[in-house]
């Protein structure tokens, strides 16, 4: 067995990985160690062609390969190290990673580490869809990587179950190939993805959305050759008279990612039961110490631009740790997640000179609200918002200096 | 055309176990199946878990070979490389009618000869499993209660069959039975016809379609579907044994397992059923499933499901077991009735046939070099890191993971498809290796699966199938040239 050391290990090079490893360069880590499975680059981006990414990180419009271009070679031009076709299997005592790949195994001792896994998709086991067992059964992230990466094409007459982004995304690029997409069926009463997707991915070829519908049964075999989908009442409850029969091969699930936590939860990081990534401070740092954690393994996110300013903190914080700079005496803050707020991240904040940001997500849709942050004491910042939407992650930057109440909670009120 | 000594219709755990055993006589043996793997059809759909026959009816066939089975079980699962665990079960009593039932399922237990049914109180069984319903009064324990991974059981017989000699034909479906005078003397498959000096019916599901062929079909046969739920191996509620409930006149009831690789499974129902082909599980038969599970554990947490499917028991009426020769039929032996407990009493119907062909006249003359020993994938999560190191050097694909949630690499997946009975599909991958059964249900490997087997297999991407023929998961290239 080869056993190595570092300053900052970095497991995952998606956006997230690639950022926090090149800003814990920049922080002052010397040896910076990213471990990636996969032969390349650039987690789920390498698979999202379509352009939409970068808008708020380099004001300008890039595909997603594209925008993880960026962030590989800044990270090679800082001199990180690369480890591909790697897989990291555990977190053991003492922060070492035991890795394997092709090469062999091999233990990494790292003084810090940086958890960027991404997250999987929920699948039709979880959502418990009766009926069949044929092929033509896919999520919608596995579709993805199977048509743009792969070169394979999936189906002919797509139905698609769950209108999260990657969900329409999918439509729109099943029917650029000239694949049939009858629809795109929701449970919930509104969009669950961001609304310029439905613009532009649904809207402008036709295709049509039905909200508080699902589907309540897969028929065929070997391939699918139906599935039956029902109206669902105020409970999300199938109404079952409603029921109708439509033709397809393809049940495209888009129904929502689950961060990916196995290594986390095996190395004993408390876990966050509403977002299902590990409980963290503003310093992105987890309940172990010297491990960060940053992108969809910590929540999942829509917009990558997030992503990367977000893993930028956890690599300076994970640098500063390994450094042992990373001051650990500043007063906590708990966040809690208010009215109509389903989660916050960090749930909690180390009181320094500097600014913390919260991201949140809202509890269902709503049109002029006011989201306001209290301390306990006071507001400490509020803004007026003309609608909220669960598919559109919030991001507020506030200052911590000047907190003083007990705890923090973010609420969003009507006006 | 050649003529076999046997040959046996189906490739389940029956069928698997009666070649496995005649190929330790001096025969040509030969099993086929219409499937595209072995594994057959109840025996990759069942609750997994080798019985003791406490509760069978007493004096039937059925009891004396599941009671005969179950002690066999330690050392052919060590012959032959399965997962196997004594894990024990309880039956805990929640009421005053059911309290009352339990001295008589113990008469029935000893009189089935199964002696080691014991006792314990409400408390013991609260000690022993603290999940339970806190109302139990009182039960029974069935020490030697055990789980099995059944596809890697029946891919065990089916190769170590293999491996000492006895032919295996898959994708042939018998269409007819050759009849010459008084005897069936072969087979009419889609894949051609076979002759045979003894036709063996192990069609499972089927039994009564193949006995009709041989004009010997004096009973029905109709599916009575079990569904099941299968919970995250994280999943928070979990019981270290298995949790029967107790017995109603219809069925064994809807029980609570662990499974042998550390998930938990939920079921089954028992739903009389006219369609042979229905493999559906419905939202009803689920949700009953949930309901009756949680009386036995009332914390369970379905949310946790990482899948769900159903099995077909062949419902025979008449009811019960039955291994026939017949006076006025030579050269043709007739299973029926395998239904509920056929996966434990398959290897006790291995011997049961062998002995039955001898006493017929077929001459069964042991070999002297049998080889009873299988060697299956050795899962490299199971390796020593040296050992691993090794294997890797050797073949720097062992170091390569394509299935994250089971571990399981690239290696092995070559290997299952190189292996004496080769997996072909991806659900043959998936049930020797258990690629695609974690909780990502194959949404990470399952492209790369398709990938693996194109390359190994030299086939066109869309030519690779899930299962059956026509479940290909890949329709067309989507552009027709790459240009690299
Ligand atoms: C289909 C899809 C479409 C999207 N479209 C848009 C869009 O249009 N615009 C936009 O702004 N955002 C979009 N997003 C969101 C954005 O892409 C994600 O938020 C971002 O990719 C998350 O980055 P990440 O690095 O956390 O995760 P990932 O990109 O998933 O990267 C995680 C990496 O970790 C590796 N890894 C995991 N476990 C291990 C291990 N044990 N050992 C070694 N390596 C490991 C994985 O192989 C992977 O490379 C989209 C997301 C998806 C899924
Ligand atoms: C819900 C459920 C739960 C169960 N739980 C348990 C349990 O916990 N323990 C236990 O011991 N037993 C259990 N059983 C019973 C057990 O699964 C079966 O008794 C056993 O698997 C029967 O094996 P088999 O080989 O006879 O049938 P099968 O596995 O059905 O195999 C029959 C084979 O014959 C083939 N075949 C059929 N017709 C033809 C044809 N015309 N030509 C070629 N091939 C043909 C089929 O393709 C199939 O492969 C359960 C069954 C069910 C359904």
């Amino acid at each position: 067995m080869i056993e190595y050391t570092c300053d900052v290990a970095v497991i995952g090079a998606g956006p997230a990985g690639l950022a926090a490893a090149s800003s814990a360069r920049e922080a002052g880590a010397e040896k910076v160690w990213l471990i990636e499975r996969d032969c390349e680059p650039g987690g789920i981006l390498q698979q999202c062609i379509h352009p939409g990414f970068g808008l708020a990180y380099f004001d300008e419009e890039l595909t997603g390969p594209e925008y993880a271009a960026r962030f590989y070679d800044k990270a090679v031009d800082l001199g990180v190290q690369f480890s591909f076709d790697t897989t990291v299997l555990a977190i053991e005592k003492g922060n070492i990673l035991r890795c394997l790949s092709p090469r062999g195994e091999s233990l990494i001792n790292a003084k810090s580490i940086v958890l960027a896994m991404g997250c999987r998709e929920r699948t039709r086991g979880n959502l418990i869809i009766a009926g069949s067992r044929p092929a033509g059964v896919i999520t919608a992230g596995a579709a993805q990587r199977m048509i743009n990466i792969q070169n394979q094409m999936i189906g002919n007459k797509v139905l698609i179950l769950g209108s999260g982004d990657i969900g329409m995304i999918m439509a729109r690029r099943l029917r650029l190939e000239g694949v049939e997409v009858v629809g795109v069926v929701e449970i919930l009463p509104y969009l669950s993805g961001l609304t310029r997707n439905k613009l532009q991915c649904l809207d402008d070829f036709d295709i049509p959305l039905l909200l508080s519908h699902t589907v309540t049964r897969v028929e065929g075999y070997p391939r699918v050759e139906a599935v039956y989908v029902a109206a669902v009442d105020e409970k999300n409850d199938p109404v079952l008279a409603s029921e109708e029969r439509i033709e397809c091969d393809t049940l495209l699930l888009s129904v929502g990612l689950i961060p990916e936590n196995e290594l986390s939860r095996n190395a004993g990081i408390e876990l966050d039961a509403v977002t299902g990534g590990p409980v963290v401070d503003s310093d992105l740092q987890t309940s172990v110490p010297g491990i960060f954690c940053c992108g969809n393994v910590l929540h999942v996110n829509d917009l990558v631009d997030h992503v990367s300013v977000e893993s930028e903190l956890a690599g300076e914080n994970a640098a500063l740790y390994a450094l042992g700079k990373l001051p650990s005496d500043s007063k906590l803050i708990p966040v809690q997640a208010g009215h109509m707020v389903r989660y916050v991240c960090p749930s909690v904040i180390r009181q320094r000179s500097g600014k913390s940001t919260l991201y949140f997500r809202v509890t269902k849709p709503a049109k002029h609200v006011d989201l306001q942050i209290s301390d306990g004491t006071k507001i400490v910042w509020m803004k007026s918002h003309l609608r909220v939407n669960p598919g559109e992650m919030e991001a507020v930057c506030i200052p911590t200096a000047d907190l003083v109440g007990p705890e923090i909670t973010i609420n969003v009120l009507p006006q | 055309m050649k003529r076999t000594s046997v040959l046996i219709i189906g490739a389940g755990a029956v069928g698997c176990a009666i070649a496995r055993e005649l190929s330790k006589y001096d025969l040509e043996v030969t099993f086929l199946d219409k499937n595209t793997d072995v594994g057959g059809d109840a025996s990759k759909s069942n609750s997994s878990i080798i019985h003791t026959g406490y509760d069978a009816s007493p004096g039937t066939l059925e009891s004396r070979l599941v009671v005969a089975a179950n002690p066999m079980y330690d050392r052919l699962c060590k012959s032959l490389d399965v997962p196997f665990q004594r894990i024990g079960a309880i039956l805990p009593a929640f009421n005053e009618e059911q309290f009352e039932q339990l001295p008589f399922i113990k008469e029935k237990a000893f009189q089935n000869g199964v002696y080691d049914v014991e006792y314990r109180s409400g408390e013991d069984l609260l000690n022993m499993e603290p999940m339970l319903n806190p109302r139990v009064m009182g039960g029974l324990f069935i020490p030697r209660e055990s789980i099995i991974d059944p596809f890697v059981y029946v891919v065990a017989l089916a190769e170590n069959a293999v491996q000492n000699g006895a032919k295996l034909i898959l994708e042939a479906k018998v269409l007819d039975l050759i009849r010459e005078g008084d005897a069936i003397v072969g087979v009419k498959t889609t894949k051609g016809e076979f002759l045979a000096n003894w036709i063996i019916n192990a069609s499972g599901l089927y039994c009564e379609e193949i006995a009709r062929m041989a004009g010997k079909a004096d009973y029905k046969v109709n599916p009575r579907r079990g569904q099941f739920y299968i919970l995250d191996r994280d999943t928070p509620c979990k019981v270290k044994r298995i949790v029967l409930p107790i017995p109603t006149k219809r069925t064994k009831g809807k029980l609570i397992s662990p499974m042998i690789h550390g998930n938990l499974l939920l079921g089954p129902t028992a739903e009389d059923l006219s369609d042979k082909t229905n493999h559906d599980t419905s939202t009803e038969g689920l949700a009953s499933v949930a309901a009756d599970v949680r009386r036995l554990v009332p914390d369970i947490r379905i949310g946790d499901t990482i899948t769900q499917f159903s099995g077909l028991r062949p419902n025979r009426v008449p009811a019960g077991f039955n291994i026939d020769v017949y006076d006025d039929l030579a050269g043709y032996l007739n299973i029926s009735g395998v239904r509920s407990t056929g996966l434990t009493a398959s290897i006790a119907i291995g011997k049961y046939v062998a002995h039955t062909l001898g006493q017929v006249g077929l001459e069964m003359r042991l070999r002297d070099d049998f080889n009873p020993v299988r060697k299956g994938i050795q899962r490299m999560v199971d390796l020593s890191p040296g050992q691993r190191a090794r294997k890797i050097t050797e073949d720097p694909s062992y170091g390569r993971i394509i299935c994250r949630c089971e571990s399981v690499t690239e290696g092995e997946i070559i290997e299952a498809i190189r292996s004496p009975i080769p997996a072909r599909s991806i659900d043959a991958i998936k049930r020797r290796l258990r690629a695609g059964m974690g909780r990502c249900q194959g949404g990470f490997c399952g492209p790369k699966v398709i990938q693996i087997l194109a390359r190994e297999l030299g086939l066109t991407d869309d030519a690779v199938i899930k299962s059956d023929p026509g479940s290909n998961p890949v329709v067309r290239a989507t552009r027709k040239e790459v240009s690299q």
